[in-house]
Order: C-alpha cells, then structure tokens, then sequence
C-alpha cells in the first residue's frame, strides 16, 4: 500500500474512520453497529485482515455484504452470510460467552472510566433530549473483549466529569456496585475523538491521551474535557490516513456517501 | 382429521384479537416488521395499548401519534439510519401532545423478557447491568443472589404479550409458520403470547412447509390466525421479496418532525386506504418494482427418506 499521507480533516469521517480502522489489527471478530465501524470494518478487511469476522446484533455471523449495508439488518447482510442465528442464541452463546473480541460503541457521553451514556441529557423524567437507549450497547459493554468508542465531538458536553445518566457501565462503576460483578470484557479500551485518541490500559483505570491529531496539542485536548484527564507518558501525534485508505473508502467502500460527510 | 384452517382477513383478525387496553407485541428486528397490520390497528381505533417492540422503529411513532398507544415497552429508541423518532421524542421530552408511558431494557433484556415468557420462567437472569442506571430508572429489574453461590445476579421479569403479532414469508392454512433472513427474537414472541396473529406474504400447500421442516420457526399449534398479505412489512423488507425501502425511511424523518404532517400522512396513507392491497396500489408499480430483488436462492437440502420395503422384510 501506499504510504503516502494525506490531507483529510482529523474531524472528517475518513481521518476517524481510518484511525479507528488500525485498532482491529489482530482481532478477529468484532460486533459492529452501523455508520462509521461498518467502514471501519470494512477498511481493515481490506488493509489489515481479510478474515476479520463480522457479527451484528440482528444475529448475522460472517457477512459478506455485495454492497454497503444501511443498517444493522440491512438484506445485504444476510445474503451470503455463514449464519443467520436468532437473537437469544446471538446475545447468549456469541456475546455473552465471550466469543467477540471487540465491540465498536457509540455515545452521547463518555466519562473518565469508559462509562457511556446513550440515554438521556437532562433529567430522566423529563429530559431535554430523550436519545436512543441502551440497544445492545448494555450487552457489548460487559460481554466484549474491548469497546472502541467513536465520537464525533470531544468537548466538556460529550465528555463531562458526570455523566447526565449511565447506560453501559465501565467494569469501574460494576465494581463500585459489587466488586464480584465485575464482567469479563475490560469496557472501554480506545476513544476516537475528532481531536485526540484515548486510551485506558487498566480494567479498573481511567483513560489517557494517547495519541493527539494533527494541528492539536495535549493541552488542547486537556482543555476540551470534562475532567482532568490524565496524559500518557509517550503521547504521539496520531498517524493521518494514507492516500489509499482515503481512496478505498470514498472510491470502493462508501461510493455513494451514505456514511462519508 | 384435517387440521383446522386458520386463513382469516386482516381485518377480522385484528377486530377478534385486539382489543383496547390490551399488551400487544408487534416484533421483527429491522426485518418482517408487520406494518399492515399496525396500519389495520390504527384504522380500527384501538386505545390503550401496551405496545411491546425492541425497536420501535418508525412503526412506533405512527401508532403512537394515531393515538393507539398509552405505554412503549422497548430497547431502543430510534430508528436504523433514519434517526429520531420525533413523536416518541415529543411526548417523552415535552408531553407533547400527552404524556407516554415508557417501559425501558437494553435488547438483550427484551430478548430475555420474551424467553422467560415463551418458557413459563419466573425471570430470567443476564450478565447485563451491574454499574448501569437503567436498575434505577425501571425498577422491573432486580438482582438476586445466585442460589449456587455465584456473584448476584440481574433478572428481568417474563414478558407475555395479549397479542403478538409477525410478518413472515409464508405459512400453510394449518399455520405453520416460515421465516428465513433476519428472525430476531420472533419465536420466542409468539410463544410468550396468548394470541398469535401472522401475515405472510404467500400462503402455501401444506406439502411446501413439510418438504423444509427447519425453516419453521412457529408450528400450527402456536398460531391463532394467518393472513395472506403480501407486501404487508413495507416499508421494512421481507427477505427475498422485496427490499427495505431506505428512501421512505429518509422521507419519515421530516414528516415526524411535524405533527400535523403525521396525523396528515395517517389519513392519507392509513384511514383512507382500506387494505395493504389498495396501500401497494398508490404507492404505485414504479416504486415497488424499485425494492425488487434478484434471486439467490439457496441450495436445496435433502432430508431423505427411509426405504419401507427395505425394513419390512425381515
């Protein structure tokens, strides 16, 4: 592949499609949503690791969509996939026995230990935006190797010191609750932001800077979030996209631009 | 004894099995979303309901918005990749225009709802929710100790529908129930039911169903009432048939941000079409030949037969 780099925007789908993309080196089957880890995905099947197996909540195990899927029961799912299993046999024996490595997640907000609120900003009873709800998002958290979380802000709103509420625990908030309860996956481990990739190498840790785009420096990225977020001891500038990565997502993956804005 | 024949009109169906105030089950996970049959509630007035989805998908705002539905027991609260669903957004954010009554889990608590239901449990426990909020916002679920020692453990209690109701691609007048693609948590649905109402895209001869017996995924004795009712997911899709319609989806979007556009697209597409027939019928050829699909069938399996006149010898 070309190693040439090229000039996308850190906040564009394709610099956080990309990056996010280089996390699945080594990981064999990821659980996706749909939007920008259905590209991701599909960049490293073909950048990284053809056999990467793809799993979706709807119960399709190995997809080989012929076209780019618009959601997570899209039919082009389903043809030509290696199995079509019913929802209790997807979220029991693939999930919660353990059989994904990593589960992309997205979210309104994010706190210092990975923890992910999808449900409501404001007041629960009466909030001012009532947002999707937990989805398989509850399940993905606890039951997944690690969580990779993409988000398209990072500002002190996306990422605040308290979440307005908790949808998806870290494996933190499971052991505040009990410390027996702790779940197998380690939550959270790599938050894409358009400005900064974050990291949290400790189950029971909090995240770090880990690696700063381009044209940004840790202190602006200290100062678009919520809490004093701790800083990596070997903070890099993240790696922009080759010029290849770029061409394969807007000229093969993404052609018609339902995902690419 | 010839089995009896369970064949009824969609009309009728819902004017015998749906009631006002009743628990009713409208499920498919992006894929056979009955939505004629949510069509022909809205048409007959029904009040009251309890209406059980995963996803509520756009399904959900229009029979809310009709003012069919007085409680939303559900995972996910929008709707694939057409977004908000505004008038479920209106009345949980403003009450607006009253409020809605909302029963909240994550998918694969439904999922465990509907098996505890289907299988006569108690509750049914799940590695889901230790450290999450949603304990604190639907007090339904609850943590136990494990009786072997274990860690404490969530459950969530059985979900049993008055009426569930599916869409499939085909059933026998018997109704026995076949569905391939996406089956989402159907099976378990319909077994946690009381009622059981399937529409289908093409009633078959008893002898099609038995020629694949793993493809029914609901046999007769679990099916109170079939209908043919071909086209009846559209918008969603019916795999093999025909596609998802991913431009009316879009088209949604603005229509619920706007009540009076809603209530405006109810009558124009719900109380004055009489049927899913007359419904495909002003969407128009063009467009439904637009969601056609080409064929990929599947290789056929052989479930042989064993030799009588082999084993009678002896």
């Amino acid at each position: 592949m070309s190693t040439s780099l090229s000039d996308v925007a850190p906040s564009s789908t394709e610099f956080l499609a990309a990056v996010a993309a280089r996390q699945l080196a080594g990981k064999r089957r990821v659980f996706a949503g749909v939007g920008l880890p259905t590209l991701a995905v599909d960049l490293a099947r073909r950048t990284l690791d053809p056999d990467v197996e793809l799993v979706y909540e709807s119960g399709i195990c190995g997809a080989q969509p012929e076209g780019l899927a618009e959601g997570i029961a899209d039919s082009v799912l389903v043809s030509g996939a290696a199995a079509v299993l019913s929802m209790p046999a997807l979220f029991s024996y693939v999930l919660q026995r353990g059989h994904v490595d990593v589960g992309f997640l997205g979210a309104a907000q994010i706190d210092r230990w990975g923890s992910l609120n999808t449900s409501f900003i404001g007041d629960w009873d009466r909030p001012t935006v009532r947002l999707p709800g937990a989805g398989g998002a509850a399940e993905i958290m606890p039951n997944a190797g690690e969580c990779i979380v993409v988000l398209r802000r990072h500002d002190p709103g996306a990422l605040p010191a308290e979440l307005d509420f908790c949808t998806s625990p870290s494996p933190v908030r499971a052991h505040e609750e009990d410390p027996r309860m702790v779940p197998p996956g380690h939550g959270v481990s790599t938050v894409i932001t358009p400005m900064a990739v974050l990291r949290r190498p400790e189950k029971l840790g909090e995240l770090e800077i880990s690696e700063v785009h381009p044209g940004l420096t840790v202190d602006d990225v200290r100062a678009a979030t919520g809490w004093e977020i701790a800083v990596a001891e070997d903070v890099r500038e993240t790696a922009r996209p080759t010029v290849e990565e770029v061409r394969l997502l807007r000229e093969e993956i993404d052609t018609v631009r339902l995902y690419l804005r | 004894m010839a089995a009896p024949d369970k064949v009824t009109d969609l009309t009728s169906a819902v004017a015998t099995h749906v009631r006002d105030g009743m628990t009713v089950a409208l499920e498919g996970f992006g894929h056979l979303i009955p939505f004629a049959a949510g069509h022909e509630i809205i048409r007959q007035g029904r009040r009251e309901l309890t209406f059980c989805r995963m996803t509520p998908d756009l399904l959900a705002d229009q029979m809310i918005a009709a003012g069919c539905v007085s409680k939303l027991v559900a995972s996910f609260f929008a709707s694939g990749s057409a977004g908000s669903l505004h008038e479920v957004r209106r009345r949980v954010e403003s009450a607006d225009p009253e409020p809605l009554e909302v029963e909240e889990y994550s998918h694969y608590g439904m999922v465990c709802r509907y098996q505890a239901g289907a299988a006569g449990l108690p509750f049914f426990p799940l590695r889901s929710y230790a450290g999450s909020d949603l304990p604190k916002l639907n007090p339904l679920i609850r943590k136990v100790a494990d009786p072997y020692g274990g860690p404490d453990i969530y459950v969530v209690p059985p979900l049993r529908p008055d009426v569930t109701i599916l869409h499939a691609q085909r059933a026998d007048r018997s109704g026995n129930v076949q569905m391939w693609g996406i089956v989402g948590a159907q099976q378990e649905a319909a077994y946690a039911a009381e009622t059981v109402i399937v529409t289908v895209e093409e009633i078959v001869e008893e002898d099609v169903v038995r020629s694949d017996p793993n493809r029914t995924v609901l046999p007769a004795h679990a099916v109170t009432a079939v209908v043919e009712c071909p086209g009846g997911a559209h918008p969603s899709y019916t795999q093999g048939h025909y596609d998802r319609d991913n431009a009316f989806y879009r088209e949604w979007t603005p229509i619920s941000r706007d009540p009076e556009a809603v209530l405006g697209w109810l009558d124009e597409w719900v109380h004055q079409v009489p049927d899913r027939a007359a419904y495909l019928a002003k969407l128009g050829a063009e467009r439904w030949s637009g969601l056609a699909v080409a064929p990929r069938p599947s290789q056929p399996v052989d479930f042989g037969r064993r030799r009588v006149a082999a084993q009678g010898a002896s």
